[in-house]
């Protein structure tokens, strides 16, 4: 007789391996986690593999390969919830820097025979490609927020994640502001909450690393920013992190920002990016 | 996922490796009894780091860097930092290289106890994964839990968290560690060093197949102690070397019946990682960690990759005395971090990650701007030994059942932990369709 357990597989794209670990990383609740459901599908950690289709998938990475955009439609197939995990699979990751610059270029820096690979000029979150359940962002994404999410999902509920900004929770931390306080540049204003406003709990400014809050104002704080005498570069090279790829952080650095107050009538922001700003030249910050 | 032809020839073919972190397979052809080709497929699709570095700023590579590894992020915040410190002229003070090191045990006692008891234990103990033997053996792996927690713990306290921890900048770090929160970690880590000791008869009791390696060895020695922030080149051909000499050694080609960037040191094949290290610096282990090896049937070089379990659970034990040792001593530093001024150059860093050497080279222009970046991991140096190892290991065991033979083949890759995702030069190309 069949396991009456729902099955959990966990994928892997274009990514660094951090956010599946986060899930290893919950070791006091892995082994209850492990009772709960069978894992049908999670090479990192076993060999066993369990036929589809999945009650769950997690997925990480973002899709970067044109047998990628394959595999994710199968995935997706095979998966009753498909919930992303990550900023790599929620907004294309650190590697989405290729979207600003020219891969071919790229890949002959690296490699010496650019010929032998394969892969697409853009790195994109796997949303762009299939239909996800829910987005657990982060880079990494944080163990609790995660084990909220497979509990919410095997419960059948929404998960309770908040998509406040980071200042929400530096406040209610009682941290002093790094901005006001220090002039540190700081994207919590701008950032979605969920680590515990931990790089101002280290005394340093967020670098946006669980991506864009619900809500956010970004083209208003990289006014701010140069309004403060930041180079260009250094205000490109602040949104150009970790979510790069994430609307509304290219927004804030497209070559004419796009109006902030009066929106009536105004068109969408041109979403394609200038292909060589990123590597424009000027001063550290 | 194997395939067996008909007249005696055999494709030995795994399409996703378990238990490895990043995404691999393996593919040997054997034809007349005799293994004609062996390739560790690689097919972690490319990131282009060393592409996108280029353009930023002196002070991003140990945050961007982190990135291509989370499994040892810390490896690759120091290995950067200690590349753009020396473009720019810079040794940090002894007080921040002590406390580079405390993180760094936290990230060895995480990576170690991930691999050792989830990763590799398994197939000794015949398992599919550390889920299924936790059935049998609960009893160690909620022992081996609790000791990759204190690494964690270690990690959380000292970097801000584990995976891809925040607190770490060119030229020290953003905020000191207080005394008492240190020494708040003390109970937890030595609880993990009893149960890591007491691991020591499980682990070294097993059968080991015999197989001894014939490559080069090469770690960095130990100048401030077993090496893992600091330290120069050392062989077991005698060479020492300066890590700005890395280049004049190591060649990585890309060549066209692999998937990946092959590395060679004075053309030869060479191995980084635990028994290269172990084999080259036993002498500056602890008198405990030493105490340990002798128990689990070590001498003061070891070759046999299968054994390398035994030498993993030395260095954890070292790593998690030393953390003590560290916080036992600490008292405070006088600056978090020291200024690191851009100035136009080169730098060069290296340190040991979990899976051994990794090799930092940046060229900055004189704002600080990175004009060029070369990064080394150390399973893209690995990779062609461990193609060698399955070679021979094939051939050898040939008389295996096909299924065992398999499994055989990736319990030998698995002995060297490799890490595909840190590997950013790797790319699958060898699609042979059988």
């Amino acid at each position: 007789m069949a396991d009456s357990r729902p099955t959990l597989a966990v994928w892997k794209f274009a990514s660094c391996d951090g956010c599946q670990l986060t899930l290893l990383n919950c070791e006091a609740e892995l082994l209850s986690v492990a009772e709960q459901v069978t894992v049908a599908y999670f090479p990192e950690a076993t060999r066993a593999v369990v036929a589809g289709p999945y009650d769950l998938s997690l997925v990480e990475g973002s899709v970067t390969t044109p047998e990628d955009a394959e595999r994710i439609q199968e995935v997706r197939a095979a998966s009753r919830q498909l919930i992303t995990i990550g900023a790599c699979a929620t907004s294309g990751g650190i590697q989405s820097l290729r979207d600003f610059a020219d891969v071919t270029e790229f890949m002959s820096v690296v490699y010496a025979h650019p010929e032998y690979i394969r892969t697409l000029n853009r790195s994109t979150p796997i949303s762009a490609h299939v239909t996800v359940d829910f987005q657990l962002r982060g880079c990494p994404i944080d163990r609790h927020q995660l084990l909220e999410v497979i509990s919410a999902a095997l419960q059948g509920r929404k998960p309770r994640i908040p998509t406040y900004s980071v200042c929400t929770e530096c406040k209610r931390r009682g941290i002093p502001c790094v901005a006001v306080a220090d002039g540190m540049t700081c994207l919590g204003p701008v950032t979605q909450a969920g680590c515990g406003a931990l790089c101002p709990s280290y005394h340093r400014g967020c670098y946006g690393c669980f991506g864009p809050q619900d809500t956010p104002n970004a083209p208003a704080l990289a006014e701010r920013l140069r309004a403060a005498g930041m180079a260009e570069a250094d205000v490109i090279r602040t949104f150009r992190q970790f979510t790069a790829g994430a609307e509304p952080f290219r927004a804030a650095t497209t070559p004419t920002p796009p109006k902030v107050l009066s929106n009536r009538g105004a068109e969408r922001p041109d979403s394609t990016a200038p292909r060589s700003g990123g590597s424009a030249g000027g001063g550290p910050s | 996922m194997t395939h067996k032809l008909t007249s005696g020839n055999q494709v030995l073919s795994v399409d996703t490796l378990a238990r490895v972190e990043g995404e691999g397979g393996m593919h040997v052809h054997v034809a007349d009894g005799k293994v004609r080709d062996v390739h560790l497929r690689i097919f972690e699709p490319p990131r282009f780091f060393e592409g996108f570095l280029r353009g930023r700023a002196y002070t991003e590579p140990p945050d961007i860097t982190a990135r291509i590894c989370g499994i040892c992020p810390v490896a690759y915040q120091f290995s950067a930092c200690l590349a753009i410190e020396d473009a720019c002229g810079v040794e940090v003070p002894e007080e921040i290289r002590v406390l580079r090191r405390l993180l760094y045990c936290g990230e060895w006692i995480e990576s170690h106890a991930l691999h050792i008891f989830m990763l590799h234990a398994p197939d000794l103990l015949g398992y599919d994964g550390a889920i299924e033997m936790a059935r049998d053996h609960r009893g160690i792996v909620e022992s081996a839990l609790r000791i990759k927690q204190a690494g964690n713990e270690l990690m959380t306290v000292v970097g801000g968290r584990s995976v891809h921890p925040v607190n770490v900048r060119v030229g020290g770090f953003h905020r000191l560690p207080e005394r008492d929160e240190l020494a708040s970690l003390r109970p937890t880590l030595a609880g993990a060093l009893e149960e890591s000791l007491a691991a020591v008869p499980l682990l070294s009791g097993f059968d080991f197949p015999d197989l001894e390696q014939p490559y080069l060895y090469l770690s960095l020695d130990s100048t401030n102690g077993y090496p893992l922030e600091t330290g120069n080149l050392l062989t077991s051909a005698g060479l020492s070397a300066p890590v700005s000499a890395f280049t004049d050694h190591v060649v990585e080609q890309h060549v066209a019946h692999s998937t990946a960037l092959h590395s060679t040191f004075d053309d030869q094949l060479y191995v980084v990682g635990p028994l290269a290290r172990y084999t080259l610096n036993h002498a500056a282990l602890s008198p405990l960690a030493q105490e340990a090896a002798r128990a689990g049937g070590l001498g003061p070089t070891c070759r046999n990759p299968f054994k390398s379990i035994i030498v993993r659970l030395v260095e954890l034990i070292y790593a998690l005395e030393e953390a003590i040792a560290i916080i036992d001593t600490w008292s405070g530093a006088p600056v978090a971090a020291v200024a690191v001024p851009p100035r136009a150059g080169v730098g060069h860093g290296a340190t040991e990650a979990p899976r051994g050497l990794l090799y930092h080279r940046y060229e900055f222009d004189e704002t600080g701007t990175i004009t060029s970046a070369q990064i080394v991991p150390p399973t893209a140096q690995n990779q062609p030994s461990i193609e060698s190892d399955l070679r021979a290991f094939v051939q050898d065991h040939l008389h295996l059942d096909h299924e065992e033979l398999t499994r055989a083949c990736e319990v030998v890759i698995r002995t060297y932990d490799p890490c595909i995702s840190c590997a950013t030069h790797f790319l699958d190309l060898d699609v042979e369709q059988v």
